[in-house]
């Protein structure tokens, strides 16, 4: 399984965990994984289509990464916002 | 003690105090997130708040006190592997029937029956939105007005920026445009006559008449007296036709409030002159209404929610926000105003409970 590490309110939305381990073979089956582990997460990171949301940034193993980016076990998977989200 | 609810863009603002009086912040709820809307519901007394968040999109909250715990709405969502995905909710409306409406882009309308706390997404609108060529107006493509009727629960007026109005007689089953007479100025003069690539910018229903309605176009205003089935200009007079958001006394049918703008090229207070518009005879003349409101150097834009009366007949209270953060209020259906705030965020939204 690969840990993913959520953040801000995010946390609160998974059980108050930081860190979940998660099955999955690509960053999008791994995000579903964790909304079928915590369904308050749904729409949250993933919009309708599927499509992680514009001003949230996923890493695996510090790499930016995308929903078709491979995943393996033990692999670490930060989900974070987007510093250009925050606009003033 | 009058309530007033503010959406804004650094978060929920909730104002409490007497007309003619600056109004405390009794709380701020959800700091730092962009507020679209708030109301408070009196069927279940709940406040009903859409927040935007840069990051995760779209919501729908609602608490029993704004400054207690708030809960995330569901079923706010287009359907799963589609080609959209939820932009923003504009506006949420009580219905007849018990019923919550809630508008928002990419032209879309929900529908609750709990108080908002479930929402159900209205799928023959949505048909329409995906087989139609709607298009966005500069603040997307947003559905901001929702207009029910008294005592029929199955009718409802919708209007979109840019798809125009639209209306069902059978609780959303069938929708069918409601445009005729609406004539955009942004189109050229040899558009089709039933083009609805039209651009509303807000649409109130008078209370006390159910044909009589107005609308603040993307350059107009425009009365209907069949509801909503034509439209007429009644613009003349004021110093611009364009605005966004129009209120009214809902004592008097021949009554509307109207901010004008510059114009769309320019969306600030004409002259740096800050005048609420009045009308007490359905549009035919129009007078200004701006005592004690800024009078030189104000270039304020108020958007299409950010205006809403409480109260009616001579007691009228009517408030509003601009982007600057100020609020003004008046006590007195418009013949003096008042500060109610200033130094606010940029304000959004304004709904007022008295």
């Amino acid at each position: 399984m690969a840990v993913v590490c959520v953040h801000g309110p995010l946390r609160g939305l998974a059980g108050g965990r930081a860190e979940l381990e998660v099955d999955g073979g690509t960053v999008h089956e791994l995000l579903r994984g964790l909304e079928d582990l915590h369904p308050s997460v749904v729409g949250w990171i993933l919009d309708e289509r599927g499509v992680i949301r514009q001003h949230i940034n996923v890493f695996v193993n510090g790499e930016r990464g995308g929903e078709e980016t491979s995943v393996c076990a033990a692999d670490r998977v930060e989900v974070l916002p987007a510093i250009t989200g925050g606009a003033c | 003690m009058t309530e007033l609810l503010l959406g804004t863009k650094k978060g929920l603002f909730a104002l409490e105090g007497e007309p003619g009086t600056s109004f405390d912040v009794r709380c701020r709820a959800f700091a730092g997130e962009p507020i679209d809307f708030a109301m408070r519901d009196r069927a279940s007394g709940r406040v009903i708040a859409t927040s935007t968040s840069p990051f995760y999109g779209p919501k729908i909250w609602f608490a029993d006190d704004p400054a207690g715990e708030w809960r995330q709405a569901e079923g706010v969502a287009l359907p799963e592997g589609g080609e959209h995905a939820l932009e923003r909710i504009w506006v949420i409306v009580a219905g007849e029937g018990g019923s919550l409406y809630a508008g928002g882009d990419p032209g879309v309308l929900f529908e609750s029956r709990d108080g908002g706390a479930t929402w159900e997404l209205n799928r023959p609108l949505w048909e329409h939105r995906v087989d139609e060529d709607w298009q966005p107006g500069g603040g997307g493509l947003c559905l901001h007005s929702i207009v029910p009727w008294p005592g029929e629960p199955d009718r409802l007026a919708i209007a979109v920026s840019a798809a125009g109005v639209w209306v069902t007689e059978d609780h959303g089953e069938t929708w069918r445009r409601s445009n005729r007479g609406i004539r955009p100025r942004y189109l050229p003069d040899d558009a089709p006559e039933d083009t609805f690539q039209l651009c509303v910018h807000r649409m109130e229903r008078a209370a006390r008449d159910p044909q009589r309605m107005f609308i603040q176009f993307h350059g107009g205003v425009y009365r209907s007296d069949d509801a909503g089935e034509s439209w007429m200009e009644i613009g003349a007079g004021l110093p611009s036709d364009f605005g966004f958001p129009v209120a009214l006394d809902p004592s008097d049918p021949d009554s509307a409030y109207v901010i004008p703008l510059q114009g769309d090229y320019d969306r600030v207070t004409p002259g740096g002159t800050v005048r609420v518009y009045e009308t007490r005879d359905a549009g035919a003349t129009w007078s200004p209404r701006g005592d004690g409101l800024p009078e030189r150097e104000a270039y304020l834009t108020v958007l299409r929610r950010a205006f809403d009366q409480a109260g009616e007949g001579e007691a009228l209270q009517l408030y509003f926000g601009a982007t600057s953060g100020e609020v003004f209020g008046s006590g007195d259906a418009g013949a003096s105003w008042f500060s109610v705030a200033s130094r606010l965020a940029p304000v959004y939204s304004v709904t007022a409970a008295a």
